[in-house]
This record gives C-alpha cells, sequence and structure tokens, in this order.
C-alpha cells in the first residue's frame, strides 16, 4: 500500500480524464479481470496440452489490454510499455517457446490425466472466495479505480499454484507457473498502477531466460526418465 | 378499461406462444438443414407433425397407468402456465404475481417429474433408461440454473422475472462482469434443459444415444403431439426467459399497448437471433458423451457461481 500512496502523491501531473470514460473504462476493466479468471480456471480444467498453450495466450492477451487500459485511466504511461512487452511475451514469444518444445518433444498428442475436474473446480472456488477475503481489507483503503481487481489477480495466482500442484506434467507445470506470474502481474498494476518499469523489464527478462532454462530441463528429465511425469523423478533409484 | 388491458396482453402472449413456438423450431430446422447443405421440409413442417399426430389414433400399452395418460396434459398445461408467466410481450402480466423465477424452475421441475414417471410406467427398458439419464442431467443442471439466476437478482433486487426486466431496462445497459458468466451458464443449462446438441439430440431414436426421446418413445397420437408441442414451446420459453433477464430492451413497459406491436417485432428478431447461435452451436459441436455431461454441467455451475462471486468482487 506504501507504494501506492507514493504513486498518489508522486509529482508527475495526474491530468483528470472525463468521468463516464473512467466509468466505461473501469467496466472494460472488471470485465477484462473476469476474463483473466475464466482463463485462470480454463488452464485448471483443459486437458490437452495445446489448449492449455492456446488459454495460456489468451490470458496474456486479457492481461496486456487491461494493463494498457489501466495506463489510460491512470495516466501512468509507462504502462503502455509493460502492455505491449506483455503482448510481446506473453501472447506471442512464450506460447512459441512452449510449442517449438511441444514439437520437439513430440507431446503434441498427450492428453494429460487430471486429478478428479469437478474436485478441482471446487477447490478453485473456494480459492476465489478466500482470496476476496484475503484481500476486502486492503480494497476498502484503496482509492484506484482498479481495487476491485486485486481480489481476481489473487485468485489467479492460487489457480496457478493450484495447476502446478494438481498436474504430473512438467510442461503444464509451468504453464501454471506462468499463469501465476500473469496473476501478480494483474496485482502490481490493480494494486499499485505498476511496478517501476525497471522492475518490470528485469520480471520480463527473467520470465524469457526462465523460458529458456525450463527448455534445457525438459530435455534432461526426458532423457533421464524417458517421460515428462514428475511422478517418475520421485524414484531415487532403480527399481527391479 | 386499463384492469382489461392485462388480461388481453395475458391472452395474445398465450397465444403467441402457442402459435410461435413450433414456427421457431421449424425456423431452428430450416437453418439446421441449409447449413448442412440439405433441403428443408419448410419453416411449417412442425404444424403439419402435429396435425398428423391429432388425428392418429393412441396406441397404449396394456400395463399403463393413469400416469402415463395424464402426463401429456399436465406436462402440456404446466408449460402454458410458465408461458403465462414469462414476460415474453410485456411486463404487464396478471399471473406474473403468482410465480417468480424459482417457481418457474419448479415448474418445469414438476413437468420432468411426470415425464420420468411416464417413461418408466410402461416398463420398457428404453423408457427407464431415458428417464435415469434426463434425472441425472436435471440434478446438475437445476443448481447451475439457480445459481445463475440468483446473480441476475443480486444485480435486480429481486426474483420476480417482470421485476427483473423492469430494473434491467430502466437502468440502462451496464457491462457487467456477473450478469456475463450468467449468460454464459444459462446457455450451457438451456442446452442441457432443452435436450439439444451436444448434451441430446432430439432429432435421433439411436437407443444408446437418445435421452428425452427414449422416455416418450411409447406415445403416439394426441398424447404424442401434446408432448412434441410442449418439447417446442420449452424451447422457445428457454429462449424468452434468456432474452427477458439478459436482453429485456424492447419489452413492453407497463400500461402501454402502443409499445405491443414494436415488442412483437423486437421478439421476433431476438428470436431469429437466438436461433441462428443455437444452429450455429449444434453444427459447430458432435454430440458428447453421457460421462462428459457431468462436466460440461459442472462448468456451467463454475461459471454461475464465478458471477455470483464477481457480483461481489468486481463491482
Amino acid at each position: 500500500m506504501g507504494l501506492g500512496t507514493n504513486k498518489k502523491t508522486s509529482p508527475q501531473p495526474q491530468v483528470p480524464r472525463h468521468n463516464i470514460f473512467m466509468n466505461f473504462a473501469a467496466q472494460i476493466n472488471s470485465i477484462l479481470a473476469a476474463l483473466i479468471l475464466l482463463t485462470a480456471f480454463g488452464l485448471l480444467v483443459q486437458r490437452r496440452i495445446y489448449g492449455l498453450l492456446h488459454l495460456f495466450a489468451w490470458q496474456g492477451l486479457f492481461l496486456s489490454i487491461s494493463t494498457g487500459i489501466v495506463g489510460y485511466v491512470s495516466n501512468v504511461n509507462h504502462l503502455y510499455i509493460s502492455s505491449v512487452l506483455t503482448l510481446v511475451l506473453k501472447v506471442i514469444v512464450l506460447p512459441y517457446i512452449l510449442h517449438v518444445l511441444i514439437i520437439r518433444m513430440q507431446i503434441h498428442k498427450e492428453v494429460e490425466t487430471v486429478v478428479n475436474i469437478p474436485t478441482t473446480m471446487l477447490i478453485g472456488i473456494a480459492l476465489v472466495i478466500f482470496s476476496y477475503h484475503l484481500t476486502a481489507p486492503i480494497i476498502e483503503i484503496s482509492t484506484l479505480v482498479t481495487k476491485s481487481t486485486l481480489a481476481v489477480a489473487l485468485a489467479t495466482v492460487m489457480l496457478g499454484l493450484l495447476m502446478m500442484i494438481t498436474r504430473r506434467n512438467a510442461v503444464t507445470q509451468i504453464i501454471g507457473f506462468l499463469s501465476m506470474e500473469n496473476g501478480l502481474f494483474l496485482a502490481a498494476t490493480s494494486a499499485t498502477y505498476g511496478m517501476p518499469l525497471v522492475v518490470e523489464l528485469g520480471v520480463a527478462l527473467d520470465i524469457l531466460i526462465a523460458a529458456f532454462i525450463f527448455g534445457i530441463f525438459f530435455f534432461q528429465i526426458r532423457t533421464a526418465f524417458d517421460s515428462l511425469d514428475v511422478n517418475s523423478m520421485a524414484k531415487l533409484k532403480e527399481e527391479d | 378499461m386499463s384492469q382489461i388491458y392485462p388480461v388481453i396482453i395475458e391472452i395474445l402472449q398465450i397465444a403467441i406462444l402457442l402459435i410461435a413456438a413450433p414456427v421457431f423450431i421449424g425456423w431452428i430446422r430450416m437453418l439446421k438443414c441449409w447449413s448442412q447443405g440439405r433441403t428443408s421440409a419448410g419453416i411449417l413442417q412442425p404444424y403439419r407433425d402435429i396435425a398428423k399426430l391429432f388425428t392418429k389414433d393412441v396406441v397404449l400399452a396394456e400395463n399403463a397407468s393413469w400416469i402415463f395418460r395424464f402426463t401429456p396434459y399436465l406436462v402440456f398445461g404446466v408449460t402454458v402456465l410458465v408461458g403465462a408467466i414469462v414476460p415474453i410481450l410485456s411486463v404487464d402480466l396478471p399471473l406474473s404475481a403468482t410465480a417468480d423465477v424459482i417457481v418457474l424452475i419448479g415448474l418445469f421441475a414438476i413437468a420432468r417429474f411426470f415425464t420420468a414417471l411416464a417413461g418408466m410406467d410402461i416398463g420398457t427398458a428404453f423408457g427407464g433408461m431415458g428417464s435415469s439419464r434426463e434425472m441425472m442431467i436435471a440434478s446438475l443442471a437445476e443448481p447451475a440454473m439457480l445459481m445463475a439466476i440468483f446473480t441476475v437478482s443480486l444485480v435486480s433486487r429481486s426474483t420476480s422475472l417482470s421485476q427483473i426486466v423492469h430494473v434491467i431496462t430502466s437502468k440502462g445497459f451496464i457491462l457487467r462482469p456477473s450478469i456475463a458468466f450468467a449468460v454464459l451458464a444459462f446457455i450451457f443449462i438451456a442446452i442441457a434443459e432443452t435436450g439439444r446438441i451436444p448434451v441430446d439430440n432430439p432429432a435421433t431414436h439411436l437407443e444408446l444415444t437418445m435421452i428425452h426421446e427414449a422416455m416418450i418413445l411409447e406415445y403416439s397420437g394426441r398424447h404424442l403431439a401434446l408432448m412434441e408441442w410442449a418439447g417446442m414451446m420449452k424451447v422457445f420459453l428457454f429462449a424468452s426467459i434468456g432474452i427477458a433477464v439478459f436482453f429485456p430492451w424492447g419489452i413492453a413497459p407497463k400500461d402501454n399497448l402502443i409499445y405491443l406491436p414494436a415488442a412483437i417485432l423486437f421478439l421476433a428478431i431476438k428470436l431469429c437471433l437466438a436461433g441462428t447461435g443455437l444452429v450455429l452451436i449444434e453444427t459447430g459441436l458432435a454430440k458428447m458423451r453421457i460421462f462428459r455431461i457431468p462436466e460440461f454441467l459442472g462448468s456451467a455451475f463454475l461459471f454461475a457461481t464465478l458471477g455470483m462471486l464477481s457480483y461481489f468482487i468486481l463491482e
């Protein structure tokens, strides 16, 4: 919250936008937040790997548009940059890298067995309620237009975490991780109108590097265990 | 004089329901034929089907009880009653005060309950199978339906359909994520409840896949005509409930007979669009395995719950 109040009193002059526009932008923003939440649930229940990739790309697109709108509403110009960065990185580059990995490792036809989808959905709903409760005090004292999306951001983080727990395939776990990162990014934009540009650039670079390292890891896991199922990593020694 | 207007509107609305439901189904079938490259039988074919069935003799199984004979009349009557409550043309309905949307769902449940009993009454294997499947779908669809309706009720602070229409039309258009989720959930549930593809195929009599058709397989003559007609009205009513709750602009307000022609026109346009949407869904998707239906309806429940949550979180 400290950062948020800082931002408000920062020397950058806040030119007030027209009120109706602001209202409309806030409505669009909450619709986009809802869509991000929807894609997070979609990732949780999707069985096919290509479906997961598409959903992840959609989530990135919604996030990018939402960041752009927040940038317009708050008049914080560097949000446009991070919006474009999100668009390039999370909608185009990362899905492309994962796509290439999937083709290289020939897992594109794999349909993953997920632990009981309806139960996962119910846990997901409980997580949404939990994160709403958790963020309710912050939302109460916040004065930003985007304050309501904070709960959605936290829920997205938790759903990404849940996905990493319930899935067994390494690639899907990575997608869960990246969707968690999307949630964090949304939290930053909704709670404080974005992190400073340097931090955002650093995070973006980190994600990119992480994707490459994941790729190397995938190949290592595959050569060592003959599959990307992380359950096989639980065995420490070869059995007869 | 002004006390007679609502009664006129009520009668007009029931007449429109009875007449327009087969045309609506005919429109859907015609579009479907076109989209699949077949020649259609024309938009009035459902009338000819019903008329033919009314002239045929009723064949009853020897062990059919009163439930089997009584069910078609009950289902037809209940469906007409629902049509008298849903604001299809105007919110100014005398009967709308008698039942809110929860009772509407209950009325549909009565019709379904008796249809399922009738399916088991004869004692054939198909009837029982159809009944058990129908009840499985119903037990999953009803909670989701209630959740979707509650979301709308939260927004408009009422469970009465007329009141919902009145509140939404008088407030003007606001983009609400909760309503968007509720629309999505409602479409899923409406497909399941009216037995369309991907949940059930209304055109099939293949033993392994039919659900609704399996229950009414033993009906013939005027009984079958009433069941078919009620089924058509059910599709029409679900489309009307969806229109009334989510896109009510164009439904005539209180004490205003002048708006009625415009309301009829708007209704026709919206129903044409709804039919087109349904045909697009039915042509684009294949019927899913019956064991995937819980997942399909589970996601409908998820959307409805998310809608309700996002009302509290985002608005």
